[in-house]
């Protein structure tokens, strides 16, 4: 936690403004850190000052073995497969639900105290709910990471459709836009900051809820094998799992900010 | 009478606190084919309401606005409305802004882009055709909105306090920019303004308006030549108007009890 904030502020603040030379040292500080954090895990292992700690070499080579015996794949495939299906499943229905809620107040009226009430529910609360309605195969984890994504973008794009800059609307109405084309080519483009928004929230509560979920009955997936590994007392792939579970879900969050820079760089920034 | 925009006894009111606020009660105004006039008067008289009236996007509770003797039923491209907060799409380049309006029209594309280039053109702003508005100053942006108005070659220029947000000079760079462009391609145009200075510089008729409820006060005529200048806006002649028009604005007697 304490290598990402710091990396992750320099990220969204200071880009472009600052010139490039500067932009390098908290990459050099990030490293360092890492690498003390590290170091610390060495010392405390090595001194048993936490039963049954493994050394970050034990680690590594737990994580050569699940490399090449094809565990570590497969699980972060199954893992990765249920968080894609059930997140882009949750983003699809979310914007245009969100979109129609902005647009139509009645259409707002009538979803919005659903959406206010699950809203409230932690979707992990919903597993066992979700067991017992449609098993333990896929069909529940993948119900309770769209039930994720759905709820963190689905307000977000209903919010972004409510912000529009109303001058605008007015803008394209007096050079003759009708609605539609209001819609299309104004307040989609305007409301894409916060989408962005939305689905990275969601990303994040997708891979919360991925691992949870499979916490309870699943036959692979990251999750699983540390679900599995703690009853054999095998510290050493929980903490392979753990890292690659933090590392995939830095590397997707990076890539939808990615994204989301591409896609918003119109955007002022005061 | 063949006026380009007329109102007649116009009255809007808004609920306000329970209350109802007469933003305008009973308004008429002519305004001739490819006149230039300004509107000034204190916050609350509805200048910006009678403005917003002609552009169609709010309608009279009472009384009728006629834009070329027909009544205005929505907003139009015939009328280029120019805005305070500028309103130009952050997601567009300058060019994408200008071509806006033209694409809504079908215009084909060789011709969407030369009417673009034209009206870019028209407020120097060829170099920047590619930027996006962020880059831009405010001027630049205002600029670029009175382009994209003027891309779709609108019969009427309503312009509501678009220089408002700008510091002094840029204001002042911005009129003489306005005026030439207006020479150039004569538009009837109603400006709203706040700034005494400005409306008599630009207009060759200031509307006086009073609040409570919103009315016209006064109409004062500018009996300066076109084009304007420096000169003229030093001269004791553009002083001796300036100073009606502040009397009228800033000492208006308190409105009739009646009303």
């Amino acid at each position: 936690m304490a290598v990402i904030t710091p990396a992750e502020k320099t990220a969204t603040e200071t880009r472009q403004q600052r010139p490039r030379r500067s932009r390098r040292r908290p990459l050099v500080l990030n490293a360092v850190a890492l690498a003390a954090g590290v170091g610390l895990w060495a010392v405390v292992a090595a001194l048993g000052l936490v039963e049954d700690l493994p050394s970050p070499t034990a680690v590594a080579q737990k994580a050569g073995t699940m490399i090449s015996d094809g565990t570590l794949a497969s699980d972060t495939w199954a893992s990765l497969r249920r968080v894609f299906i059930g997140y882009a499943l949750g983003v699809v229905v979310a914007v245009p639900v969100g979109f129609l809620m902005g647009w139509y107040p009645m259409a707002r009226a009538l979803i919005e105290p659903y959406i206010q009430f699950f809203r409230t529910i932690p979707p992990l609360a919903l597993i066992p709910l979700a067991v017992v309605l449609l098993g333990i195969g896929e069909v529940p984890k993948i119900a309770v990471i769209f039930l994720a994504s759905f709820m963190a973008c689905v307000v977000s794009s209903f919010q972004g459709v409510i912000d529009v800059d109303k001058t605008l609307i007015n803008a394209a109405r007096v050079l003759g836009a009708p609605d539609r084309t209001i819609f299309a080519k104004v307040v989609v483009p305007a409301s894409t900051p916060f989408i962005l928004v939305g689905m990275r929230i969601g990303l994040g509560a997708s891979w919360a809820t991925v691992v949870a979920a499979e916490l309870i009955g699943a036959q692979e997936g990251l999750g699983y094998r540390m679900q599995k590994a703690s009853t054999w007392f095998e510290m050493d792939t929980i903490f392979v799992s753990l890292i690659t579970i933090g590392v995939l879900g830095l590397v997707m969050d990076r890539l939808l900010l990615l994204a989301e820079r591409r896609l918003t760089g119109w955007q002022e920034r005061r | 009478m063949n006026s380009k925009i007329s109102f007649r006894d116009v009255v809007k009111t808004f609920p306000l606190k329970g209350a109802t606020f007469t933003a305008l009660g009973g308004v008429s105004l002519d305004i001739a084919d490819q006149e230039f006039v300004t509107v000034v008067g204190p916050s609350g008289c509805g200048k910006s309401t009678l403005m917003s009236m002609a552009a169609g996007l709010q309608e009279p509770d009472s009384g009728s606005v006629l834009v070329d003797g027909t009544p205005v039923s929505g907003p139009g491209p015939d009328r280029g409305v120019i805005f305070q907060q500028y309103a130009l799409f952050p997601w567009l380049t300058v060019r994408q802004n200008v071509e806006f309006g033209l694409k809504l029209a079908s215009v084909p594309a060789a011709e969407r882009r030369r009417r673009a280039e034209q009206a870019i053109a028209l407020v120097s702003l060829s170099e920047f055709a590619d930027a996006l508005p962020k880059t831009l100053s405010g001027g630049m942006k205002q600029r670029c909105a009175i382009a994209r108005a003027y891309a779709v070659d609108p019969q009427v220029l309503l312009m509501d306090e678009p220089f408002g947000a700008l510091d002094a000079l840029a204001r002042v760079q911005l009129q003489d920019q306005l005026l030439q462009t207006w020479s150039q391609e004569k538009r009837t145009v109603l400006f709203i303004t706040h700034d005494v200075d400005e409306a008599v510089y630009l207009a060759s008729r200031v509307v006086v308006m009073a609040a409570r409820p919103g009315r016209i006060h006064r109409v004062i005529d500018v009996d300066l030549p076109y084009p304007r200048t420096e000169e003229i806006r030093l001269s004791t002649e553009f002083r001796r108007i300036r100073n009606e028009v502040w009397t009228s604005v800033y000492h208006q007697e308190a409105p009739a009890r009646s009303a």
